[in-house]
Parts: structure tokens; C-alpha cells; sequence
């Protein structure tokens, strides 16, 4: 740290000297030697990340639509000010919030119950963790197609036939309870990654530490409390919030399942945008829309990454 | 990251102007033409190499894709003039709007040239919807309109006989007392979306003298005549209707219809050529069930169009000229079977005895349907726009979405009519304003 302090104050002091290399630009080239090898992986992240955003921000001024040629004109912040007062953007922000916030908090459940049993010593604990974790390598849309076709189909679907004697044979799940099943397929999907991510906080627990609680007398649920959960809670957080940065962008599932029906009852942001891009052709308002989800998804991203270095932290101090 | 995603998708159509096509060298033309996918359009792709053969300097490149994803590329293709495609499918809905937009060539000059070509032949209802300023802006490759199917063995056990002109009463009385546990009356579209759900519905609510705009571009959703006719398609539904019809689109009713669960459906006219097994032997047919409006059958055609930015213009008529020529009829007759000939676009076609033979029954009732299908006169009262089952308006694509999107909240049971039309008088209230003046 001294060193780069010094030469920074040197070459600012050197500035006006020959063409004799001084210590300060040699340090300069030594360290921009030493990004060299970065600079492609830097280049392409900036060309495949930036630049679309950089010109989605653009675009989020114009009043753009690809149906009405002659509409690129520069309407400032009027696509901004429109989704203030539009309803569409209100029902999309409170069903990705519903639809992130469900399914996050029951996936965690379920996630944390399932991966206390697979860390206990249980008949079987490899093939279950392996079929337990398999939902999540299921691509998106085919599970989400499974579940509408052969699962919760009316007419010829699983769940129905399993129903019947319950008199609920002909119920239209996804139609009658559209967030419902959104969250359900979608805490199908998401319970492995809690469970794994949990599971890997549980075994890094010392056992001795639950022999010793064990030993003062606490019970199971006490020992639980007291002592398991503090230490997995990181872990939790870290889940939950890497969870939430992925499931603000549900799309397939959605697409496949409601395509963001009946109504908007599940029409979140990401298809939301889908919709005014696609069906509607607005690149301007589509545009804005993209700005604010991006926003709120860096809001959340940054607690996510705060809470990963914070785990960091923990795991240096042992 | 999704997000991002579907931007640099939109970005790069934007973006890539010019940049599509890519002609083939040493004398010979590569065109690419992008099709709908649907049996009519795997046809043409067999056929292709006829094509080829019979002109050595025309290479056909054809890009299939499901109709939303169609729409889609082809919407930004033309839209940002990039001429990626040189020839597309499109339907009777893009044709006027965008043959007024400058998006379309002008094919009108093209035809004149092929002495062959008789352009009157084309039934009257489709070459009505693809013309725009008394030009011929598309060359129709399939037509469809709607008509009424029924079992007539399961009808008849329930004592019920069909007329051929049958009311929306006469189908919902039919459809309750066939009704029972393992077979339902009827099968009608509830899966939301403009091409979906709201075709049916439209021609129902055209029929009930419904109209979506008035003269001067005032929504009209909160009429008797919409609330008759959405809370009639609902009930009917409910009462002797599929289960699951929030789901059900042409699709799932032709499967059910074909498995005879449903003793009815109403659909487009195409949906009796894939009729197998006991639906196709004992189907009868009859024109679209009417209520106030004679002739309430929809119009629909998928069409060759060539969009005004194409470099290979020439080339790409000599291919439309071919696809939708008599001689294309015959060819398909010949090679692939006389049940595989596109329907729906040439009077001709009718007239042939071997076609008569394979399309049967449906085959006048189609013709005369699609006949009277008339897009400029749908509606009871008069409307400022064109259209049967659509509202001939950019905004309509979003628009019929979302309206579509309330009346599946009623047919799921979460919503009632009235709160439904109230939404989507709104809505259309919202795009009528761009044409107020």
C-alpha cells in the first residue's frame, strides 16, 4: 500500500521529466502488464452487458414502437412518468414480490427440513440427496410442461385422477388458483438449491458441539435453536437471497404454465416486459420497464453479495 | 439476466439492418422465406425440390416457427426493414395494416405479368381481406373460416337434429341436453389470446350485433350486447362445455372432439380434415350458429407476402407465383394426397372432382362460408374498422391479449362479466384515443 502511495505521489511530482523511465512509470507498466491477460474477459463483459444496457437506457427515452413507424422520437422521461400511474406495472411489482417472497420462504422450509433429515444418519441419504436435488437440473420449461400436462391437467392429468375420490376429479388447477400453482411448481424447483446450500452449512457443524449441548441437558428443539440454527442462518440468508435474484426473473414457468393469466393475476415483471415488447411492440416503454427491473434487482443483488462476503468473513476469522 | 437477454434480442434485430439475406453466388438467388408452422406449410417445404428443379437459379430457404414466434421475427424483421426475409407468412390481419404501413410490396404489378396466374379465381372473402387500396398486397396460401361440427350419432341418440343455418339457441340447447358425465356438449376456445379464445367469442359477439368501437372510435365493451354475448359463450361453457376450457384452444378442442368426449365444437373449418377414427365418419357440419347477423363465420388466411425491403424481389414472386398457383393445387393432389391440398384459396380447387372426393362433406360448407366471410361488414352497426374475429389495428395484438386475459378470469370462475368488460372497455377506451382526431 505504501509503495503504490509513494509512486502515485512520485509521478505526480515527475510528470514534466525525460524520457529516462522513472520508477513510477515502470510500476505503471508492471501493473498494467499485469491486467493485460484480463483485459479480453473485460473487453467481452463490457461489450455483452453494458452496451445493451447502456442502450436499453436510451431507448427507455424514446416513445418507440416497432408497429408505428415514425414513432423514435425523444419523449424524455414520459415512459417513466407512464409507469408511474400504470396499473399493468403496479399488479406486475406486486405479483413478482408475492411470487418471490412465497416461494423463497416455503422453499427454505422445506429445504432446511429436507436437509436436516438427509444430514442424520438415514438409510439411503445418497440416492435420496441425488433425487432430491433432481428437480432442479429439470429444465425449466419441461418441468413447468409436466406439471400442466400430466400432472395438473383436468381431463387426464395425475392429480385429478388422484383427486377424484375427493370429489375434486375435474378441478382446473391452474386456472382456478393461477399464483398458487406458479408457487408451487416454482418451490418444486427451488427447495433443492435451499436444501444443498444448507446442507453444506450443516455438515460443516462441528458434532461435538450437539454431544456437548446434549450433555447439558438440552433437548433435540433446543439444540436446534440454540445452536444449529445460528450457524446455518448465513447460509440461509445467502440462499434466500440468491434464490430471490433468480426468481424475480421467472419467465418459463410462467410462460408455459398461465402465460401471465387469467388476467394478470401472474404476470410478473420480467414477462410483463415480455408482453409490451413482444405483443405490444413498444421498445420505448419496454425499455423503462427493463431500467426499473434492473434497478430492483440490483437493490436485492447487492444485500445478496453483502451477505456472501459477510459468510467470508466468518469463515476467514475461524 | 433474462431481462437483459430478451434486450439484446430486441437490440440485435434493431441492430442488424441489412446484415440478413445473403445472396447466393454464380447465377443462382437464394431466398428465405419465413413460414407458420402448420401441416400446409410442411407440405410446401416437401414440395420444395419440384420447385427447384423447374428453376435452377432459385434456391427456396424455408424457417418454420410455431405462429407467436412467427409473428414475432417477422414483425421485427419487416419492421426495422432489415430484409432478413424475402418472403413471410403472415395472416389477413398484418395484410392491410401493413400493405397501408409501406411494409409490403405490391404484388398487384407481379400478377399481371402471369397470364396464369387468375387472380379472379381467388374466393371473393379472402382476396377482399389481403387487398389494400384495390392492390393485392399478399397471395393467400391457406384460408379458413368457422363452421359448426357435430357428432350425428351422438345428437340423434338424444333426439336432437342440427338445421344447416342453426342458431346460438338451437347449439345451447343442443349442447345441455347432450351434455352428460362422459361426454360434454360442446367444445369452444377459452385459452386466452387474440387468435385463440377471442376468435370464437368475437364472431359470437359480432353476431349478438356487438361491435368493438363505434364510429368515432368509442369503445363499446359495456353494451347489452357484449354482456349477452360473453355471459352466453361463458355459460354455455360452464353448463355443457369442456372442462378445463381456460386451457383449451384449437388443439385441445380437436383432441377431445376426436376422442369423443364433446358432441359439438365450434372452430375453424380446417379442424374437420383432421377428423379420424368415428368423428370422421359420423361428423355433420353446419354454417357458424347465428343470433341477430346472418353469416357470422370468421375469416383467416395465411398468405405469402414479400416485404418492401427485399433485394430479391423477383425471385420471390416466381416462388409465391408457384405456392399459390392451381398448378401448386394439383401438385400437392398428385403428389401428397388430395387431402393435403391447401383449402380456402381457389374457387378452382372446389370444382376439383378428386378434392371433392377427399374433403367431403366440409368442402361446400367451407367454400360457402368463406365466401361470405366479408371483413369490411362484420358487425351489426357500423364500425370504423376492417376485420371479422380482430379489430384491424396494431394495438389490437395487445389489446385482444389482455381482454382475452379477463374473460379466462370468468371462465376460471374468479371474475363475473360485467367486472371483466369494465376492464376491457377500459383498455379499449385507452387505443381508441389514438384514432380519435
Amino acid at each position: 500500500m505504501k509503495t503504490t502511495g509513494r509512486s502515485i505521489l512520485r509521478s505526480a511530482v515527475g510528470t514534466g521529466g525525460g524520457r529516462e523511465p522513472t520508477a513510477a512509470s515502470v510500476a505503471r507498466r508492471d501493473t498494467w502488464l499485469r491486467r493485460l491477460p484480463l483485459l479480453p474477459a473485460f473487453v467481452y463483459v463490457v461489450l455483452v452487458t453494458q452496451i445493451p444496457f447502456a442502450l436499453t437506457i436510451y431507448y427507455s427515452f424514446f416513445s418507440w414502437n416497432l408497429l408505428k413507424p415514425g414513432s423514435f422520437q425523444f419523449t424524455g422521461l414520459d415512459n417513466y412518468t407512464r409507469l408511474l400511474t400504470d396499473e399493468s406495472l403496479r399488479t406486475g411489482v406486486l405479483n413478482t414480490v408475492v411470487l418471490t417472497f412465497s416461494v423463497i420462504a416455503i422453499s427454505v422450509v422445506l429445504g432446511l427440513a429436507i436437509a436436516s433429515m438427509l444430514n442424520s444418519e438415514v438409510f439411503g441419504k445418497g440416492l435420496m440427496r441425488t433425487l432430491m436435488i433432481a428437480p432442479f437440473l429439470i429444465m425449466p420449461t419441461a418441468g413447468a410442461l409436466i406439471w400442466k400436462d400430466t400432472l395438473l391437467n383436468p381431463l387426464f392429468g395425475l392429480l385429478p385422477y388422484l383427486l377424484t375420490p375427493f370429489g375434486l376429479g375435474r378441478v382446473d388447477w391452474v386456472n382456478r388458483f393461477p399464483m398458487a400453482t406458479v408457487v408451487a411448481v416454482e418451490v418444486w424447483r427451488w427447495t433443492p438449491f435451499m436444501m444443498l446450500i444448507i446442507l453444506a452449512g450443516l455438515q460443516s457443524q462441528n458434532p461435538e458441539l450437539l454431544e456437548a449441548a446434549h450433555v447439558d441437558g438440552a433437548n433435540a428443539l433446543q439444540a436446534f435453536r440454540r445452536i444449529t440454527l445460528p450457524l446455518v442462518r448465513p447460509f440461509i440468508e445467502l440462499g434466500a437471497l440468491l434464490g430471490s435474484l433468480f426468481v424475480v426473473q421467472t419467465f418459463d414457468s410462467i410462460y408455459m404454465l398461465t402465460y401471465g393469466g387469467p388476467g394478470e393475476d401472474t404476470t410478473n415483471l420480467p414477462f410483463l416486459l415480455y408482453l409490451v415488447a413482444f405483443q405490444g411492440f413498444s421498445i420505448g416503454q419496454a425499455s423503462a420497464i427493463g431500467v426499473v427491473a434492473v434497478i430492483l434487482t440490483t437493490i436485492v443483488a447487492t444485500f445478496a453479495l453483502r451477505t456472501l462476503f459477510s459468510i467470508f468473513h466468518v469463515e476467514a476469522r475461524r | 439476466m433474462a431481462i437483459l437477454g430478451l434486450f439484446i434480442a430486441v437490440v440485435g434485430a434493431a441492430c442488424s439492418g441489412g446484415a440478413g439475406g445473403g445472396g447466393g453466388g454464380g447465377g443462382t438467388t437464394t431466398i428465405t422465406l419465413g413460414a407458420v408452422d402448420n401441416p400446409q406449410m410442411a407440405d410446401l417445404k416437401k414440395l420444395v425440390p419440384d420447385f427447384e428443379n423447374a428453376h435452377s437459379n432459385i434456391k427456396v430457404n424455408i424457417v418454420t416457427l410455431p405462429e407467436d414466434q412467427i409473428r414475432q421475427q417477422v414483425t421485427q424483421d419487416v419492421a426495422t426493414q432489415s430484409g432478413r426475409f424475402d418472403l413471410f407468412t403472415i395472416g389477413t390481419y398484418e395484410v392491410p395494416l401493413w400493405g397501408k404501413l409501406g411494409w409490403l410490396q405490391d404484388l398487384s404489378s407481379y400478377i399481371a405479368k402471369d397470364s396464369s396466374y387468375a387472380p379472379d379465381d381467388l374466393i371473393p372473402g379472402i382476396k377482399t381481406a389481403l387487398t389494400y387500396n384495390n392492390d393485392l398486397y399478399a397471395v393467400p396460401f391457406y384460408g379458413e373460416s368457422s363452421m359448426l361440427m357435430y357428432r350425428k350419432d351422438l345428437l340423434s341418440a338424444a333426439g336432437v337434429t342440427m338445421p344447416d343455418h342453426p342458431t346460438w339457441d338451437q347449439v345451447a340447447a343442443a349442447a345441455r341436453k347432450v351434455n352428460s358425465a362422459t361426454v360434454n356438449g360442446i367444445c369452444l376456445r377459452g385459452l386466452p389470446g387474440w387468435g385463440e379464445q377471442l376468435a370464437p367469442l368475437d364472431t359470437v359477439v359480432n353476431t349478438f350485433g356487438g361491435r368493438w368501437f363505434d364510429q368515432n372510435w368509442n369503445a363499446q365493451l359495456t353494451t347489452p350486447q357484449w354482456h349477452d354475448a360473453v355471459t352466453f359463450y361463458v355459460n354455455l361453457l360452464k353448463s355443457a362445455g369442456e372442462p378445463g376450457a381456460g386451457n383449451a384452444g384449437f388443439t385441445e378442442c380437436l383432441n377431445a372432439y376426436n376422442s369423443g368426449k364433446v358432441a359439438m365444437w365450434y372452430d375453424a373449418t380446417v379442424g374437420a380434415s383432421n377428423f379420424t377414427g368415428t368423428a370422421a365418419q359420423n361428423s355433420g357440419y353446419a354454417f357458424a350458429p347465428t343470433k341477430v347477423k346472418d353469416w357470422s363465420g370468421w375469416l383467416w388466411a395465411w398468405t405469402l407476402a414479400m416485404g418492401s425491403a427485399s433485394k430479391k424481389k423477383d425471385a420471390a414472386w416466381t416462388f409465391a407465383d408457384w405456392a399459390t398457383s392451381k398448378d401448386y393445387i394439383k401438385l400437392v393432389g398428385s403428389k401428397l394426397g388430395w387431402a393435403h391440398v391447401p383449402p380456402g384459396t381457389r374457387t378452382s380447387t372446389y370444382g376439383l372432382p378428386e378434392y371433392q372426393q377427399a374433403a367431403g362433406a366440409f368442402a361446400q360448407v367451407t367454400l360457402d362460408s368463406i365466401s361470405h366471410a366479408d371483413v369490411t361488414h362484420a358487425t351489426v352497426d357500423p364500425v370504423p374498422y376492417i376485420g371479422i374475429q380482430y379489430v384491424d389495428i396494431t394495438e389490437f395484438q395487445q389489446l385482444g391479449d389482455q381482454v382475452s386475459q379477463e374473460f379466462a378470469k370468468v371462465i376460471a370462475g374468479n371474475e363475473t362479466v360485467d367486472q371483466a368488460l369494465q376492464k376491457a372497455q377500459s383498455l379499449a377506451q385507452a387505443v381508441g384515443k389514438n384514432y380519435q382526431h
